[in-house]
């Protein structure tokens, strides 16, 4: 503890807790599992995420990995990916999955759940052209359903293909016989959406107390 | 109105009915003793066995059948006073049904009285605890949304377990302190008595807050943390009730440290004991449910049956019997709607709700018709009043201060306004007062001053506070639950979130809610899903699959909706493969004919059937109208409705054998062959009508293609292989057009040989022809193109082939799959000899 106190005092530390909105505490804490991640180095990689056990049976892992290397989320304006991240970029991407403060007005909340939302969007737009397109729609289903194996990729192509007519339907309305979804915008993506309470959904709880030696996710059987 | 006082007066009837021989029966019970006894004792004086003297041809059986036949009674009474209210909504939409009921209760009660001259009528707790309550509670556990319980399981048992020992210890120590203070008279109660009293009416009610809430939908958070404490702090209630109880008995001058170290671990032992058996029984449920498939009928009754004995034998062991039946409904409900039949789930849940309604419904009138009884009253107003005043006030103090502390630790604080929601929701009900009847007498010497203060409560709560509720919650703008639907987009986004979030905990190293469920999830889906479920249920287990799978029927469903309302017999008939995974039987199929149509429909209209049907194409092709949007919501129960009206309905449907065991579906031979020679016969009829030049006496109707506007008959399918499995070529549905379509293909049939074997029905095969065909207009048939304009043919007429019988010889080859077509020609050819219908004007 005494460590996590001393560091608070970085000037460093002030600035990103301005800037992501975490306490001292939580940055110290975020900071400690960054270098047990990188393995002390200043950068994060993707095979340093790749080798979290805990992480491997997840079905969407690739995807929430490309999102912390996706340069959308880091609060520039720039995209495409990078090939490593600086802890900074590392607590800004978390920072998404703060939870909302007490009290907050109409419009702060709003600000938050496009924000959350489109980190979500972002995962799934893969080539950002401002759609998920019916394949990359696919792509996320599949993943989903790959897990549970005994439905196969039939499926999945079946229920993305669903999923996708019912955003068109919902939001387009009537369209004439030939003309074509492109797929959803961000604009749809909010719209189908509305009904989820993103902004209480998407948090995670960042705890003030330290918990990372408490789980083995680290790679030590590697090293 | 007038259907509300004729009803009421039906009610009054049945009452009168009841009352009436039990008051007859206690005036004629003596001499009905009397008479008993001397026909014996003539019996022995004579020495014969022979007792009676006469063969009597109808006898008045009242005292045998009386408990039976009263319990009857009265359900159908208090169901058919449920029906009533129904029938006005606007009294409903005022007062809700709970309180209706207590007010039913207390006219019921007075007729009894007034009939009786004294309260025959009362809630029993024995009956309360043992017959009206379990199926409440295990409804409520088995509708549980687990989900939901679980991620807000501490401050559910926070506000349960910590609020209820805070509600009750409080109003008996204030009671006490205003008895001390002199408040309320001279009464003879101590301070283990009050807070015996503080304890049983400190728990809110389930079957009362159910009631309530389930009319005024408030957000689903608030709605599990009002719903999750009452039910657990009914276990709570019974503990601390026992508890005290015991330290009543044993005096004031017994109770030292150990006595209350050992209350303290009974309360734990009890409550957790409670649950134990509960989640023993569920496990014991959800293998026995892997191993029912022959016996589907009683499926169902092994769920009641395992689910009352939890109840019970936590009962025995003086365990919590109330968590125990809770526990048991939430922990099996996933396995046993995985295990069972699709049948017996829907048999479940519907017998389930008849049982907790019906049980509610009968402790709210029964409520209200004990408080007519003089006996039990006795009035104490500064005692009734202090206790409204303090249950009311200690109950808001203890949720505020209790969401204070649980706001620091969750994620999602709770708001000003749901807190004061759960403040006021706290309805008591009938678990205080089955417990305060269960006061020993002699102990209590104010037992009937807590009866009445309970019942007041009771009302008060109920009454008032149900009353208030729905217009408090429209005023303060709470969060109402969203109604909408589901969509299966929205379904996939929530499965997405969940998988981000337990990743980001992962990744940021923090143990929280997602971790542990994830690891919970983990552990469910490699041990419990291999131990509890068949493995054909371990299969269709996952959740997005099954909502692809409803919303595949329903489409299926409003499909041959479609399909009738165009007059096509050809969806009706195929419905029954609507349930089969459409994806894997069609892909095959369909692709195999694909170029056949490709290049027959291409030639003549060009509707970009394409860009659906090939998979290589990235977009969605939207052809979809609105309508049909909305007929995908359509009900299940519409499109059943539906189904069952235009399946062929044989003259034998029902063979009338009688099974307790099975419930057969007729998959007769000969009816299968029955219908189809009718068809046949109805073919040939129209057929021969229509060359005669005269119309025929089923219209036929004909709808030019052109007529037509261009419709996909299944936009409205979310799936496009389904959709192209039939007619997707934009052909209309009418069997004008598949008739000459038919004719004009008449010798070979491209597709016919790709088809499914199973698949025979010529109007489908038809359906799939091509266009060039359609553009001839028969000679016989363009009269009756005439009337189109007003078709609503009968399915068999639609069929009609208006083919010659030579023709139908060609086409028998095709058709012999069936067996029966070969065995229809016969009668059908005999009919040709006949003269032929007179002509319709």
């Amino acid at each position: 503890m005494g460590t996590l106190q001393s560091l608070s005092d970085e000037p460093e530390y002030r600035e990103l807790a301005e800037k992501t909105g975490f306490s001292f505490e939580q940055i110290g804490i975020l900071h400690k599992r960054f270098k047990q991640l990188s393995h002390n180095e200043n950068t994060l990689r993707r095979a340093d995420l790749d080798t979290i056990p805990d992480l491997a049976c997840n079905p969407i892992r690739t995807q929430i990995i490309e999102a912390f290397f996706d340069k959308r989320n880091f609060h520039q304006n720039g995209d495409g990916t990078v090939e490593e991240i600086s802890f900074e970029e590392f607590l800004v991407v978390m920072s998404h999955f703060r939870p909302p403060a007490l009290n907050m007005t109409e419009e702060q909340r709003e600000k938050v759940r496009r924000e959350k939302l489109r980190f979500l969007f972002n995962m799934h737009n893969t080539d950002n052209d401002g759609t998920i397109t019916l394949e990359e729609y696919r792509h996320v289903v599949e993943e989903l359903l790959s897990r549970s194996g005994a439905l196969g990729k039939e499926t999945a192509k079946g229920i993305a293909d669903a999923a996708m007519l019912e955003v068109a339907s919902i939001s387009m309305g009537h369209m004439e016989p030939d003309e074509f979804y492109e797929g959803i915008t961000f604009e749809h993506f909010l719209k189908i959406l509305k009904d989820i309470e993103i902004e209480t959904r998407m948090n995670i709880r960042f705890l003030n107390m330290d918990t990372t030696t408490l789980c083995n996710r680290d790679s030590s059987s590697i090293r | 109105m007038a259907a509300l006082w004729h009803s009421t007066f039906f009610l009054v009837m049945v009452l009168l009915a009841i009352s009436r021989p039990s008051l007859a029966s206690q005036a004629g019970n003596d001499d009905l003793q009397m008479g008993t006894e001397h026909r014996t004792n003539k019996g022995t004086v004579n020495g014969t066995e022979n007792l009676i003297t006469t063969l009597p041809i109808v006898t008045w059986n009242w005292q045998e059948i009386k408990f039976p036949y009263l319990v009857a009674l009265w359900i159908l009474v208090s169901w058919l006073c449920k029906l009533v209210f129904q029938l006005n909504p606007s009294l409903t939409s005022v007062i809700p049904e709970s309180g209706l009921l207590i007010c039913i209760g207390w006219v019921l009660g007075g007729i009894i009285y007034w009939a009786d001259k004294v309260q025959t009528f009362k809630l029993q707790p024995f009956i309360f605890f043992f017959y009206l309550l379990p199926q409440i509670v295990l409804d409520a556990g088995y509708s549980m949304p687990n989900k939901l319980f679980f991620s807000n399981f501490g401050s559910i048992l926070v506000y349960a377990v910590i609020g209820t020992c805070w509600n009750a210890a409080t109003l008996g120590l204030a009671l006490w302190g205003c008895c001390l203070g002199g408040a309320i008279g001279d009464i003879d109660i101590g301070l283990l008595q009050l807070l015996l009293f503080g304890s049983l009416i400190a728990a809110v009610d389930p079957v009362a807050v159910i009631a309530v809430f389930e009319e005024v939908h408030v957000n689903e958070v608030l709605y599990i943390l009002v719903f999750g404490e009452s039910l657990l702090n009914d276990g709570v209630t019974v503990v601390l009730f026992n508890v005290f109880n015991a330290f009543v008995s044993l005096g004031g001058a017994q109770i030292n440290a150990v006595e209350i170290i050992k209350g303290i671990i009974s309360f734990f032992v009890v409550a957790l004991g409670g649950s134990l058996v509960g989640v023993i029984f569920a496990l014991l449920i959800s293998l026995l449910t892997r191993c029912t498939k022959n016996i589907q009928i009683i499926e169902p009754g092994f769920i009641f049956i395992l689910g009352y004995l939890s109840y019970l034998t936590a009962e025995m062991l003086s365990l919590s019997a109330i968590l125990s039946c809770t526990f048991c409904g939430v922990c099996c409900q996933k396995y046993i709607n995985a295990n069972m039949d699709k049948r017996s789930v829907s048999t479940l849940r519907y017998v389930m709700k008849v049982f907790a309604n019906g049980s509610e419904t009968i402790i709210f009138v029964f409520l209200g018709i004990t408080a007519i009884d003089p006996s039990i009253w006795v009035w104490n107003t500064a005692f009734i009043l202090l206790t409204l005043l303090f249950i009311f006030v200690f109950r808001f103090i203890g949720v505020f201060f209790l969401t204070w502390i649980l706001n620091q630790y969750r994620l999602v604080p709770l708001e000003f306004i749901d807190q004061l929601m759960m403040g006021y929701g706290g309805l008591r009900g009938a678990v205080a007062y089955g417990l305060v009847v269960l006061l020993d007498e002699n102990k209590y010497k104010e037992k009937n001053l807590m009866i009445s203060t309970t019942l007041l409560v009771v009302y008060f709560t109920v009454m008032l506070q149900g009353i208030t509720m729905k217009p408090l919650v429209t005023w303060l703008k709470v969060k109402r639950a969203a109604v909408t639907e589901r969509t299966l987009a929205e379904i996939i986004q929530n499965r997405t979130f969940d998988h981000i979030l337990v990743a980001i905990e992962d990744i940021s190293g923090q143990i929280g809610h997602n971790y542990m469920r994830d690891k919970w999830n983990n552990f469910e889906e490699r041990w419990l899903y291999w131990l509890l479920m068949t493995p054909s249920a371990r299969k269709s287990c996952d959740h997005i699959f099954n909502i692809f799978h409803k919303l595949n029927l329903k489409d299926a469903m409003s499909y041959v909706k479609e399909g009738e309302r165009r007059g096509s017999l050809a969806f009706v008939r195929n419905e029954t493969k609507a349930d089969v995974d459409f994806n894997k039987k069609f892909s095959g199929n369909f692709s195999a004919m694909m170029p056949y149509i490709m290049a027959e429909n291409m030639g003549s209209d060009h509707v970009p059937v394409s860009s659906i049907l090939w998979d290589s194409v990235h977009s969605v092709c939207l052809d979809m109208h609105e309508k049909d949007l909305k007929m995908r919501e359509s009900e299940d129960f519409n499109a059943h409705h539906l189904l069952e009206q235009h399946l062929y309905r044989g003259k034998k449907q029902h063979r009338h054998r009688y099974s307790r065991e099975y419930l057969e579906v007729n998959k007769d031979k000969n009816e299968v062959q029955e219908i189809f020679q009718r068809t046949m016969r109805s073919r040939l009829e129209s057929f021969k009508s229509a060359k005669m030049g005269v119309n025929p006496p089923k219209k036929i109707s004909y709808h030019l293609k052109k007529d037509q506007p261009q419709k996909m008959p299944n936009g409205k399918s979310t799936d496009n292989r389904k959709s192209h499995a039939y007619g997707k070529e934009d052909l209309e549905f009418s069997e004008g057009d598949s008739a000459s379509g038919c004719e004009a293909a008449g010798g070979s049939f491209p597709m016919r040989a790709h088809r499914g074997a199973g698949i025979v029905n010529p109007a489908f095969n038809a359906e799939m022809d091509p266009m060039p065909a359609m553009q001839q207009i028969l000679p016989w048939l363009a009269e009756a193109e005439v009337d189109s304009s007003a078709v609503v043919p009968s399915q068999r007429a639609q069929l009609t082939l208006p083919c010659t019988p030579s023709n139908l010889h060609r086409l028998a080859p095709l058709h012999l799959t069936t067996h029966s077509f070969l065995l229809a020609d016969s009668p059908a050819t005999q009919d040709t000899s006949e003269p032929p219908p007179p002509p319709v004007v």
